[in-house]
């Protein structure tokens, strides 16, 4: 299979934008000016870029706690973005969500959940929203393996199935939820692959593979355009980092150094980055002068955020209801 | 008078309501489905769902038959996972629709607070005003004929709790149609809390649309010497306990909150600030519930106005019993109210 070159410099310029938003936010975390609990999707770039790379700014994503991939993927604002980390007025969710909370209705985000499954049945209904305002619009859902135990998970795709509404499951297995590896959790491959196809076209895929991806969620979100209904894919992956916070603040024992250096050893960027070099599809030169041009976007985010004002403690209460 | 289906309606007793000249009298379940038949007109992104809104029984009469007006699109039956749905209903909303999702008990709503209360609720405020979630969700307390412990909760404390929710509960079937309404405008999450023996009930409704404002409330009954808040279906024994002791010489004030979240704190303050007493009568629990707030708010912000201490009328802190006598011995009424009535102004 080729690829458009435009495509895969999209696909390697959001996992590095991603990536290095994620190593800023983590060298100046112990600074303690960002009071928020951040999870780091370090190593799992994959995923939110071979997604969204075939969404349209008005599809929609639903997002959770682990959330920064997929609003950056998505489009959402990298100001406003870290000025949310830092508690400003300025945030994209003026301050008043934090790390878990990102929102950009402008890039199709309505808001993420940290309530684990949380944005899986929301992410339902926004589909069900299109299909009864007869939009060509898509319905993007990410979760992870977390969610994937919990009740809702079942009621939404049984509803979704049943409505043929035009939904994407992106299961996000990073294998772990919060110390607990998911063979404490679920026996082997999750119960939805075996569901027919008919009823719900299921595929599992290396989550570190940006064109695997990219290849299984296009047939999906083709699926879904045209009203053929929804569709589950689980994108294998790995944690790198801790449960929340900065690598120093990941606790030890409950997973081995040894699988930790395995699956950094499967990078999706770097191997993406080798790949692209060896088909000849980017020159060392281009990769370099992106990683300029993204390292002075995430200093003007950061140089923006830091200066930002707080919100004033007098609009404590404003936006419980919309008026 | 007699609906359709031949059961027995009590028409509201001649209390005050806002329909002036308004002589039409309808049921209970007619003015809830006239208010969702008039908002499905005006408004393509109003839609109902719900277990067996579509069913022969239609939601006790308030759904009934609106499918073969709105077609199955717009009023549909739902697989009965309530937390799903009502994310899903989050979702819907969100991305521009107005749902409005009915449940024939309270009961089922404790399957469904991970959405209305993580999410829900708290949509708007989280992410600073960018996002919000106008949608309604409807639920019937369950009373009588060995209803028990899992299909007559009155959870309107629980609710009553939660910040970023507004909670309605109307008592006479000209509210029952405007509070729908109001609350289908609105642009936030609104829960309507219900009661089987309001549907027994027949009263004055006008054929139009109207609204009954959210966060104001009623004074059904005007009386210088005893406040009485009533909640739901006990402003009706409120009103005739009112009548029964009003030849000894004591007139009791009604007062009707019909919304309890926002609460009209002024009208029941003003109300109290006249008589000096208070009688609150609720039908959930005791403990931590409507009582237990309104009670909090007079003695807080009305504690000079007192002659003599608060009384509560609530359900015991009990799971609801099966056996008629037992259910009779946990329900609160007219006569618990009567009795209370001639006490405090003793």
């Amino acid at each position: 299979m080729t690829y458009p070159k435009k495509v895969l410099h999209k696909l390697l310029f959001d996992m590095m934008l991603i990536r290095r938003v994620q190593l800023a936010i983590e060298s100046r975390y112990m600074d303690n000016e960002m009071k928020t609990p951040v999870h780091l999707c370090i190593g799992q770039e994959a995923v939110a870029a071979g997604v969204c790379a075939h969404l349209k700014k008005n599809d929609y994503i639903s997002s959770n706690h682990r959330g920064h991939g997929h609003y950056l993927a998505k489009g959402g604002n990298l100001k406003a973005l870290i000025a949310e980390l830092y508690g400003r007025e300025t945030g994209c969710s003026k301050g008043r969500g934090g790390s878990m909370h990102l929102v950009d209705t402008g890039a199709g985000h309505y808001g993420s959940s940290s309530i684990v499954g949380g944005g899986i049945p929301i992410g339902t209904g926004i589909g069900m929203a299109i299909k009864m305002q007869r939009q060509k619009r898509v319905s993007t859902v990410f979760f992870g393996d977390g969610a994937a135990d919990e009740g809702v998970l079942y009621e939404s795709i049984n509803f979704a199935v049943l409505k043929k509404l035009p939904v994407i499951f992106i299961l996000e297995n990073n294998q772990y939820s919060v110390c607990s590896h998911i063979s404490a959790r679920q026996t082997g491959n999750s119960i939805f692959h075996a569901l027919p196809a008919k009823m719900l076209p299921s595929k599992i895929v290396d989550g570190n593979d940006a064109l695997a991806v990219y290849d299984a969620s296009g047939k999906a979100v083709e699926r879904a355009r045209t009203g053929k209904g929804p569709s589950f894919i689980e994108c294998r992956t790995y944690r790198i980092r801790g449960h929340a916070g900065c690598a120093s603040q990941d606790v030890s024992g409950y997973r081995t150094a040894e699988e930790i250096s395995q699956w950094g050893k499967r990078c999706p960027i770097t191997s993406f980055q080798k790949m692209l070099l060896k088909k000849k599809m980017i020159t060392e030169n281009e990769i370099h002068k992106t990683e300029k041009k993204i390292n002075s976007r995430i200093q003007d985010a950061f140089d923006y955020a830091r200066q930002a004002a707080p919100p004033a403690p007098e609009t404590l209460s404003a936006n419980l209801f919309r008026e | 008078m007699l609906t359709s289906e031949n059961k027995i309606m009590i028409h509201e007793p001649d209390f005050f309501r806002e329909c002036g000249a308004c002589k039409r009298v309808i049921g209970y379940p007619e003015a809830i489905r006239e208010a969702l038949q008039l908002a499905m007109q005006n408004d393509r992104r109003v839609f109902i769902m719900g277990q067996g809104v579509d069913d022969p029984y239609g939601m006790f009469g308030a759904t009934k038959d609106l499918h073969r007006e709105f077609g199955r699109e717009r009023v549909f039956d739902t697989p009965l996972s309530e937390g799903a749905l009502t994310g899903i209903s989050v979702g819907a909303a969100l991305a521009g629709m107005r749902p409005v999702y009915f449940h024939n008990r309270p009961d089922f709503l404790l399957l469904a607070m991970d959405q209305l209360v993580n999410h829900a609720a708290k949509w708007s405020y989280m992410f600073g005003g960018a996002v919000h979630v106008p949608m309604v969700v409807w639920a019937c307390i369950g009373r009588g004929w060995g209803s028990a412990a899992q299909h007559s909760q009155a959870l309107q404390g629980l609710f009553m709790h939660i910040p970023g929710l507004k909670l309605l509960m109307p008592s006479t079937c000209h509210d029952a149609k405007g509070l729908m309404l109001a609350a289908i405008d609105d642009e936030n999450p609104v829960l309507i809390i219900d009661h089987r023996l309001n549907f027994n009930t027949t009263g004055l409704v006008p054929s139009g649309p109207y609204t009954v404002p959210i966060g104001r409330g009623i004074v059904r009954r005007p009386g210088r010497d005893v406040t009485v808040v009533a909640v739901s279906h006990l402003v009706t024994d409120a009103f005739h306990a009112a009548q029964d002791v009003s030849s000894q010489g004591i007139e009791a004030e009604i007062i009707d909150p019909r919304t309890l979240r926002p609460l009209d704190e002024e009208l029941i303050l003003a109300s109290v600030a006249k008589t000096g007493r208070l009688i609150i009568a609720d039908c959930g629990w005791k403990t931590g519930g409507v009582t237990a707030e309104i009670g909090a708010l007079v003695a807080e912000k009305g504690f000079a106005y007192l002659k003599a201490p608060i009384m509560r009328l609530a359900s015991p802190d009990l799971p609801t019993p099966a056996a008629g006598n037992l259910e009779e011995a946990f329900y609160v009424g007219r006569n618990d109210i009567r009795k209370a009535m001639i006490e405090i102004v003793r």
